[in-house]
């Protein structure tokens, strides 16, 4: 049987995208080989480490677990949405102040995840950040100097 | 304002926090093939044929076999490890074939459309079937290396002991689980220069790698690292072979060929870390003094030399602690398996003999009836101390108070009698435990190493008044550019912004040697400084001091250049006169100096689960100077946590010369739950060779969890467990073993 | 990744009259809700060249609904959206602690309950309390509709008595007709977050004032190739009171109705020492 194919319609970072390519192709791919959106990491394929970390209706998920049909008519964020080199947001520039990254490849998914926390109304408290980041693998950090940043930024309740 | 000793944020972060920072997978090629590897699916025997579907469209496809390597040899240490498998196979995962296609979804399908016949062989899967030699792998007995170490009269102090303690420790393969698997990519410039970039620590040995590979001259190939997402050593000396895979497919295609991993391959043909089985026979006096330490080490080294041995010599040179003791005999082999090659992994053998060593003073504290600080307090080293190749301890010695510290600041002894009356209490549910260990790590190359790589990093002052730092280290996550700026800039006289590092790309870059045993701050940060120093005082000659603006500094660097686009500062490794090295006698200076750390670990264990919870660590690290405290303290919470996995969670499941639970959700590393908050103290005791006199931090942090947990662990319930990890179930049979 | 997408043929059904329709065509589809599973698989290369049912669009799927006695959980129901509805948490909360320990964030925003009893795996965390609270699964096909008990769903490991061409509509969960004096929800994984478990148990215990159980529901996952209700120590307790002798026979009729093995996680001994240990703690009266 031929592979199904139609227009798809979503949002990436409140820019309309049309999509005419094959159903099954997964979201993550979709954003960094379509739309060259490549802060997204592919890390584990298993919905494990959390590098593929993007806000999706505002709901941090794993983008390689996510087929492209099933983004009809939803939105889509991912890390290039949050701030650029020179103006960081402030939970960016609170991972640089607080030593947050290493090597940088499980940054993006944190941020989204830590994004959603914060948009969400989320706690300063530093247990209830843990278990919110603990679908986020670091293999560098400790996790110590990212929930250091979370923290900061969630009790000042920005919302940028 | 000087940069040494400032949290001066990582350069690089606005690239990394925004997404923008290119990880070899996120780097646009055009034209570029995808290439995949077929592999071994048995772990020894023949490979009888390789024969290709006739019905497959072969002509889409790049191919390449064995006798397509115009030299099969992957340069590492000996020459016994073929990019490509021709005949025989030597492990499971061995690589036998590459396949490039434009799409990856057909390069995964044409390896389903190959098929080997092999001719299989029972394979030696285990330490002692190795030395048991009936199956010969490598040479007559199956050993990569065999180093002995003697010093005093060993045989002597044990019959003088008042206690003779023996003790045997058992090491696993640990998995680095760097978030970013390998990833590599290949292309013949125009120009004929073969160009290979992508996810790695040590550009010059991939460089040399491809060299013996193709036989191509120094500037005709050009290694150039991309971001890279972890590496832990995973990325030392693997990349020597995804690179001669990636430049085989690119040269036979005439296209660019990209290869990554997924995580399942990355898992299970990769290297591990060497499990290890440790043995002492300690005689102490009942006083606890040292007076004899004999200790065997044989660690797996998997199918091929690579670098075991110099993960054996490193783990041997640790194995006694960071003690002094008059009568020492090591004796450590490394030896061949039909398993993947184990490699390189922060910490390099030293976590597993540290790991013997610390857990073994705790028995004998216990059987003596000594309190554990007191016991190393009564045995560390401290300036003086000989060690057992012979080395005198000269300055920069940390251990005492890296050992007070922990102690102060954990409040150890109230903790542990506290802890004591809790477990007593019938009606709690948990047990509670606190356990330290104290370790050193030795910075830099063992031995001679440094000498041999003859490491060369420069400075340049370019007329228009740039100053570029020039090396091949390799910022992997630990902070390396940042630190690398911060000294060249201190030691120049400028502002920490006006420095540049270069990407490590072997065109631009000399080789400063590899990013690996704790030696990019003291060995190649000296190497900056010295050279920015000689262009400082070149300055001060021409104009009178360090111009404090821009404009004048510009102006300055024209009149030193003169006619010439730069001004160029080489800097060559210069052993110091008073490190001596005996090779073939294996005596004398093993590290021009030590870096030391200690912690104390605080946990909980659940009565009816026997699940470990850990509540705190404590841990005093002395780094001779921190550069940059932001940076050192990352390190260290990184590689506490790291070690706490290989501790308690981090369990390498292998059957049949494979791994079984290759996936990250099987293989279970910490996460932001499963650890708790560290209290990090810096100490300096400085390095008079290291700029500012900074030594190593990148391993140490490796070395201290396991035992400190094994000892909290014994503490908490009797049982002193002595093979990692510790898992529920290890805790829970060797509670019924002991009532 | 090795999942080839353009082997892939994907039916879109709108409703589930479509959705049931199709599948009854194509029995040999592979249903896909949030994909947490399916996915993974996918990404391995094994499910090249299939079908692929996805339901996502039969909104009226992902609705919780009261009915006459209890809750109706539709099938496209995230852990997620069950954990944040009240009433959930009000009237199960057992199912709320197991559906917050299903992977990190990510997968509860995405994995339905429904998909994760489909994917029958013996260590599904929310399955035991789903097995205490009776619930009753909806069954759907083209050629009509049944309801089973919750563990009648499990055949074995990774497979359910689901028939071809069915497909799991909803679950109903009856609310309890008294509050239990004492519950438990337990779960003992590879590492405080995102594992799998060893050992996964819930419990629901009412006693008489005189103290002795008038009824109990325990049932563990991880213990055998289905999740078990334990039967035996169920019938054993009604009518005693809770004295220390009586918990340890409970414990040790626990044996009876599970069968642990050895595997990559955990151990057989381990596995059943331990969940007698959490029984134990489970049912005395002093915790």
């Amino acid at each position: 049987m031929p592979p199904t194919s139609r227009v798809l319609e979503f949002t990436v970072n409140r820019t309309r995208r049309r999509y005419a390519g094959l159903p099954f192709r997964r979201l993550i791919d979709v954003l960094r080989e379509d739309l060259r959106l490549t802060g997204t990491k592919e890390g584990c394929g298993e919905g494990e480490c959390g590098s593929c970390t993007v806000l999706l209706d505002g709901a941090p998920v794993n983008s390689c677990l996510i087929p492209i049909c099933q983004v009809q008519g939803r939105s889509v964020r991912t890390v290039e949405s949050l701030g650029r080199p020179e103006s960081l947001n402030a939970l960016q520039q609170a991972f640089i102040d607080t030593g947050g990254a290493q090597c940088g490849i499980c940054t993006p998914g944190m941020l989204m995840t830590a994004t959603a926390w914060i948009e969400h109304g989320g706690s300063a408290d530093r247990d209830a950040i843990r278990r919110c980041l603990a679908g986020n693998l670091c293999r560098c950090t400790g996790y110590q100097h990212i929930v250091d940043a979370v923290t900061k930024v969630a009790r000042r309740g920005s919302r940028r | 304002m000087p940069a040494i000793g400032r949290r001066v944020p990582r350069r690089e972060g606005p690239e990394k926090l925004t997404g923008r920072a290119q990880y070899l997978d996120d780097v646009a090629i055009p034209s570029c093939l995808t290439g995949v590897t077929l592999r071994s699916t048995i772990p020894y025997g023949a490979i009888r044929a390789v024969t290709f579907d006739p019905a497959f469209p072969w002509a889409d496809f790049v191919v390449v076999t064995a006798r397509d390597v115009p030299y099969n040899r992957v340069a590492l240490i000996a020459d016994d490890q073929p990019l490509l498998a021709d005949t025989r196979v030597m492990h499971q995962m061995e690589p036998i074939a590459l396949v490039a296609h434009r799409d990856r979804d057909q390069a995964y399908e044409a390896l389903k459309h190959i098929t080997v016949v092999y001719g299989p062989e029972a394979p030696v899967l285990t330490v002692d079937d190795a030395l048991a030699a009936t199956t010969k792998l490598f040479g007559d007995d199956n050993v990569f290396k065999d180093i002995r170490i003697e010093r005093g009269d060993v045989d002597g102090g044990l019959a003088a002991a008042d206690l003779v303690m023996e003790g045997e420790y058992h090491l696993p393969h640990q998995e680095h689980a760097y978030i970013e698997n390998n990833a590599i990519a290949a292309w013949v410039d125009p120009d004929g220069t073969l160009v290979v970039t992508g996810s790695m620590q040590c550009p010059y040995y991939v460089h040399k790698a491809l060299k013996g590979l193709f036989g191509l001259a120094d500037r005709r190939i050009r290694v150039i690292q991309t971001a890279t997402g972890g590496g832990f050593g995973g990325k030392e000396e693997y990349p020597n072979v995804i690179a001669g895979h990636a430049a085989l497919l690119a040269r036979k295609a005439g296209r660019p060929v990209k290869i990554v991993y997924d995580r399942h391959e990355d898992m299970l043909a990769t290297t591990k870390r060497h499990p290890a089985r440790v043995r002492h026979r300690t005689g102490v006096r009942r006083d606890g003094t040292l007076v004899a330490q004999d200790i065997d080490i044989v660690m797996d080294g998997g199918a091929y030399v690579t670098l075991s041995p110099v993960v054996l010599s490193r783990g041997a040179l640790h194995a006694t602690g960071p003690y002094s003791c008059p009568n020492v005999r090591l004796r450590a082999r490394a030896v061949a398996t039909n398993t993947p090659p184990n490699g390189a992994f922060r910490g390099f053998g030293a976590p597993q003999t540290l790991f013997a060593a610390e857990l073994h003073m705790e028995k004998i504290a216990a059987t003596l009836g000594i309190d554990a600080v007191e016991l190393r307090r009564k045995n560390l080293v401290r300036k003086g101390s000989v060690l057992a190749t012979g080395q005198v301890l000269r300055e920069s010695i940390g251990a005492r108070p890296v050992l007070d510290i922990c102690v102060k600041r954990s409040d150890y002894r109230r903790t542990r009698r506290a802890h004591d009356r809790h477990n007593r209490d019938a009606r709690q549910t948990t047990w509670k435990g606190i356990g330290l260990a104290v370790v050193h790590h030795g910075s830099g190359f063992t031995g001679r190493g440094e000498v041999m790589l003859a490491s060369r990093a420069s400075v340049v002052l370019g007329r228009d008044g740039t100053i570029t730092a020039l090396a091949a280290s390799t910022e992997i996550g630990q902070g390396t550019t940042t630190m690398l700026a911060q000294i060249t800039a201190d030691a120049l006289g400028v502002p920490v912004d006006w420095v540049d590092v270069e990407v490590p790309d072997t065109w631009k870059v000399p080789n400063s040697g590899p990013t690996v045993a704790s030696r990019t701050c003291m060995v190649v940060g000296g190497l900056l400084q010295r050279a920015a120093v000689r262009l400082r005082d070149q300055l001060i000659e021409l104009v009178g001091a360090v111009p404090t603006t821009r404009a004048a500094f510009v102006r300055a660097a024209q009149r030193l250049c003169g006619d010439r686009s730069a001004v160029r500062a080489d800097e060559d490794y210069r052993k110091p006169p008073e490190v001596t090295w005996d090779e073939d006698a294996y005596h004398g200076d093993a590290y021009a100096v030590y870096s030391y750390g200690a912690a104390a670990v605080d946990l909980e264990i659940d009565r009816a689960t026997f699940e470990v919870t850990v509540r705190k660590v404590t841990t005093a690290h002395d780094v001779g100077k921190a550069i940059n405290p932001l940076l050192v303290e990352g390190q260290i919470i990184g590689g506490l946590v790291q070690g706490l996995g290989y501790a308690l969670l981090e369990h390498v499941v292998y059957r049949d010369g494979v791994m079984r639970n290759a996936e990250l959700t099987n293989y279970v590393i910490p996460t932001s739950l499963d650890v708790p908050p560290f209290d990090v103290v810096l100490v300096e005791r400085p390095y008079s060779r290291g700029p500012w006199g900074a030594k190593g931090v990148g391993e140490l942090p490796m070395d201290i969890p396991a035992p400190a947990v094994a000892a909290a662990i014994f503490h908490a319930t009797g049982s002193l467990i002595s093979k990692l990890p510790i898992l529920p179930e290890t805790i829970r049979a060797a509670d019924l073993a002991r009532s | 990744m090795r999942g080839a997408a353009v082997s892939m043929t994907v039916l879109r059904p709108k409703d589930a009259r479509e959705a049931l329709r199709l599948f009854a065509r194509r029995p040999d589809a592979l249903p896909l809700a949030g994909g947490t599973d399916l996915m993974v698989a996918w990404n391995l290369g094994s499910l090249n060249n299939r079908v692929i049912l996805d339901l996502s669009l039969l909104r009226e799927w992902s609705r919780i609904t009261r009915t006459e006695n209890g809750l109706r959980l539709g099938a496209l129901v995230t852990h997620a959206a069950a954990e944040r509805h009240p009433l959930v948490q009000r009237h199960f909360g057992l199912l709320v602690q197991a559906a917050a320990t299903v992977g990190g964030m990510q997968i509860q925003e995405r994995g339905t309950i429904a998909g994760n009893i489909a994917n029958a795996s013996p260590a599904a965390d929310t399955v035991p309390p789903l097995a205490v609270y009776d619930a009753r699964v909806h069954v759907a096909s083209a050629a009509g509709r049944r309801v089973v008990p919750i563990l009648e769903i499990f055949a074995g490991p990774k497979q359910t008595t689901l028939g071809p061409g069915e497909l799991i509509e909803a679950i109903d969960l009856p609310f309890l007709e008294k509050a239990p004096g004492r519950q438990m929800f337990r779960k003992v994984g590879t590492r405080a977050a995102q594992a799998i478990s060893k050992i996964v148990a819930a419990g629901l215990l009412w006693t008489a004032k005189d103290g002795a159980v008038t009824h109990v529901r325990v049932a563990l996952g991880s213990m055998a190739p289905t999740p078990r209700r334990l039967r035996q120590l169920e019938s054993y307790l009604v009518g005693r009171k809770l004295a220390a002798d009586t918990v340890r026979e409970a414990a040790a009729l626990l044996a009876a109705d599970v069968a642990p093995i050895d595997d990559v996680r955990s151990t057989a001994a381990y596995r059943l020492a331990t969940s007698q240990r959490l029984l134990e703690w489970f049912l005395t009266p002093a915790n």
